[in-house]
């Protein structure tokens, strides 16, 4: 058993041109507004590319999951480039190829059926947060 | 003969935390939607997780930066990684220009956010006009 933290950082894409960039922000906004509210956190990513001293704290201080939207991975680089360490790394794309009755679209951000699949991911997720709070190794 | 139209970055702040990070994507998705043989964008964590070509995005393009706070992320990470930009604009600035409130939630705009995500896009859209001018 590790230790408890107060605050796990929920840290997805900030891509505007990708439906599954749309979909990890959809996925960690219902974690940290309905799902997980208190536990769950976000920060902007862009503060941690100009290193923003409370964002670095935040990210090296608490466990931290990335869902990125895609390969190229810079919620998890970004991370890593900030001196954090990433406990789980998601790609949003995996929430789909695990539903492919809920297809997302949308770019900026997700439509219904995006949404509904943020919710499902969301759920999926608030275990790993759970657990990385705990001190349990997700 | 061959006609070069050049393409103006819009590189947004895209703010997570922020509600005007979300106002300032719509806007910029709107923009790049509007303008799509004008208009090009890159995802701000690129320029420290992507390769050469992402770093020297605003060498490649005249490039309009948009920040949701005064922290200024996409601007001064712009100049650190990439270059210095041609235009920096502010959504607090914007918004006051425009009297118009600052939005309240993370997500799901819908008409009560339209009147501010059309203010600011139609800002970005006026200065990329500018810098095609100056180009």
């Amino acid at each position: 058993m590790g230790k408890k933290h107060k605050q796990v950082v929920v840290l997805p894409c900030s891509g505007i041109g990708k439906v599954y960039g749309a979909l990890a922000r959809e996925t960690a906004y219902e974690l940290v507004e309905k799902v997980r509210p208190g536990l769950a956190t976000l920060t902007c990513l862009p503060l941690l590319v100009i290193k923003d001293p409370e964002a670095v704290a935040l990210v090296t201080e608490n466990p931290v999951i990335t869902i990125d939207g895609c390969p190229k991975d810079c919620a998890k680089k970004s991370v890593e480039a900030a001196g954090g360490q990433v406990a789980k790394a998601h790609e949003a794309i995996k929430f789909y190829k695990e539903h492919k009755d809920l297809k997302p679209e949308g770019l900026a951000e997700v439509n219904e059926t995006g949404r509904k699949l943020a919710e499902i991911a969301a759920r999926e997720l608030a275990k790993e947060v759970d657990e990385l709070a705990a001190g349990e190794d997700a | 003969m061959d006609i070069q139209v050049q393409k103006v970055g819009i590189v947004s702040c895209s703010g997570e935390e922020i509600p005007e990070g979300t106002l300032c994507r719509l806007a910029c998705r709107k923009v790049l939607d509007e303008r799509p043989g004008e208009t090009v964008t890159i995802c701000l964590p690129l320029f420290i997780a992507g390769g050469e070509e992402e770093r020297t995005f605003a060498s490649n393009y005249p490039t309009i930066t948009v920040d949701g706070c005064d922290k200024l992320c996409a601007a001064k990470a712009t100049e650190m990684l990439s270059g210095k930009p041609s235009k920096s604009l502010s959504i607090p600035e914007i918004l006051k220009k425009h009297g118009l409130a600052p939005p309240t939630k993370l997500r799901h705009f819908g008409p009560e956010e339209d009147a501010a995500v059309k203010a600011v896009a139609a800002e970005i859209a006026k200065a990329v006009d500018e810098v095609l001018e100056e180009e």
